[in-house]
């Protein structure tokens, strides 16, 4: 049950939303949407929920196209949009009930499936209460469990965890992953190390254009092809170490880090490495090397230069 | 047709759930009864065994009970965002309109049959034209059936239920007076159109007792054309470029 979008654009006005993207979906992946305020995340998933229809560009949705049977679609989809709105004046229950209903569970199975939803969000304390009484992460349950009541085969999630406190979005996560083994999910955030953290590939948008696309890792390899070392050598002037650093063979660039004793960020060239090179130098002229590592380049700085212009 | 019904169903208990319907219920009654039994041109003072009293009342009433009812349906969906998801359901932009003016006819169905008593009531006052009684009724339906589909369609131009209110009883008015009145002002076929706009014209015809198709193509065609304007508006958020 995957989802194809090709050449989706949307245009709001004289404004592109988003701008010709192309991307896939497998089944069962979990798929992290990222991107600055704006950049076309929300826009992607309202076309791909069928709530919105796009300027120009098909999404097919396990070979359905948007533009053929949207009801179709719209069954195969659970989907929890951005702010989590629901109707505050009913009980937990009736809510349920009533979604079930309009998504054409059968009605000998709506009981079952409402009690089931009820215990996977951690609801049976709360479920005859009206939904406008109940705390932001209690809400963010009953959206879960109203995206997931018919048990559909994809999941779109628009910030799930926004608003949430730290215990709170660690349960929903732990929720979403729990889920994610079954279903294809896509979930859109700005909250970097929770992609990280979910999914298995994740898509950067910026100004409603696909940036980058790739597993963290991937990402991260594509983003600094060359190694970085971080290295604090001691017991000599700081002019010598970094003209005996400038000089090793497989170094590309050094530079000092100010305020700190003799700490100097050095880049090899590509596809090489330095450290065999530092610490024989630091041998060869009986300086203390006292700190070597290795600098990864984290995913904030990836996204940070991908969105910055 | 089921989808139709889920929607008027969670419509429906939500009225009662917020008092609206107990307390628009209650307020018709009071006042139409008001001014059916005690004040005014009366059934005593009219001195016939006729409900004309109590009609004439309720088309007043109705004008600004059912604004009232309509102004939050669509308007409130939109500013708590509701409409996005129920839309993400497998709901198409008209069962959804068509749901909300299933509820709210209900909602003047069920306040029309408690004025069933005003009916038995007269009944032990003297003989009643049980046709005029019925056709009044009948009458009355439609008529909220055009002014309901109005009041929706206000509601989906805008996220503001006062705002929605308001156009409501404008569009309204229009219908109910201001057409029948440029129509008396003029002459030739631009009298005859407005007064064939005017609700008023066929209303009277049928709470005279006559039911004639024409009046009801009116009825129905005007209640259709508000809901699928409605239905239009909602669906602009595709169209947007």
């Amino acid at each position: 049950m995957g989802i194809q979008v090709e050449n989706l654009t949307k245009i709001y006005g004289m404004q592109k939303a988003i701008d010709d993207i192309s991307f896939e979906v497998k089944t069962g992946e979990i798929l992290g949407f990222l991107g600055p305020n704006g950049a076309g995340k929300t826009t992607t998933m309202k076309i791909i929920t069928c709530f919105m229809a796009p300027s120009s560009g098909d999404v097919k949705v396990s070979n359905i196209s948007i533009y053929e049977d949207q009801d179709a679609i719209k069954s195969k989809i659970g989907y929890l949009p951005e702010s989590n709105p629901l109707y505050l004046d009913m009980p937990v229950l009736e809510y349920l009930e009533f979604a079930a209903l309009i998504q054409k569970v059968p009605k000998e199975k709506v009981n079952s499936r409402i009690a089931e939803m009820i215990a996977v969000t951690g609801l049976n304390a709360e479920k005859h209460k009206k939904i406008g009484e109940l705390s932001k992460g209690y809400r963010q349950r009953v959206g879960l469990a109203q995206a997931l009541i018919h048990d559909p085969e994809i999941l779109i999630l628009d910030e799930p965890t926004t608003g949430l406190d730290p215990n709170q979005i660690v349960e929903i996560r732990n929720l979403i992953r729990e889920i994610g083994k079954e279903k294809t999910v896509i979930l859109s955030t700005h909250i970097l190390s929770e992609v990280e953290e979910i999914a298995d590939r994740i898509l950067i948008l910026h100004k409603g254009k696909i940036v980058a696309d790739g597993t963290a890792e991937t990402l991260r390899k594509h983003a600094s092809g060359s190694e970085i070392l971080r290295v604090q050598i001691l017991d000599a002037n700081s002019n010598d170490i970094y003209n005996a650093l400038q000089n090793l063979d497989t170094v590309h660039s050094v530079d000092i880090v100010p305020n700190e004793e003799n700490v100097f960020l050095i880049e090899s060239k590509e596809e090489t490495s330095s450290r065999r090179n530092i610490y024989d130098l630091c041998v060869n002229n009986k300086w203390f090397l006292s700190e070597l590592s290795p600098i990864e380049t984290k995913l904030e700085d990836i996204f940070r230069e991908l969105t910055m212009n | 047709m089921g989808t139709y019904l889920i929607i008027s169903k969670r419509e429906v208990s939500s009225f009662f759930d917020s008092l609206t319907a107990y307390v628009l219920i209650t307020a018709f009654l009071g006042i139409s009864g008001f001014f059916t039994w005690i004040y005014g041109s009366d059934v005593f003072f009219v001195g016939q065994a006729s409900l004309q009293s109590f009609f004439s009342v309720a088309y007043w009433s109705l004008f600004f009970f059912i604004p009232a009812l309509t102004m939050r349906s669509i308007a409130e969906e939109k500013r708590s965002g509701t409409l996005e998801m129920i839309l993400s359901k497998p709901v198409s932009d008209f069962q959804l309109v068509m749901g909300k003016f299933i509820a709210v006819f209900e909602l003047i169905l069920i306040a029309l049959l408690f004025t069933l008593p005003y009916y038995i009531t007269v009944m032990f006052l003297g003989n009643v034209d049980h046709g005029a009684v019925i056709c009044g009724y009948f009458g009355m339906l439609l008529m909220s059936s055009v002014l309901i589909s109005i009041g929706i369609f206000a509601s989906s131009l805008t996220n503001n239920q006062i705002v929605a209110f308001l156009l409501a009883l404008f569009i309204g008015v229009f219908f109910l007076i201001i057409f029948d009145v440029l129509a008396a002002n003029l002459t030739g076929t631009l009298a005859t159109f407005l007064s064939y706009l005017s609700l008023s014209t066929h209303y009277d015809s049928i709470s005279r007792g006559v039911v004639d198709t024409r009046d009801l193509i009116y009825f129905l065609s005007f209640t259709f054309f508000f809901l699928f304007l409605a239905t239009f508006v909602l669906s602009k958020r595709n169209l947007v470029d």
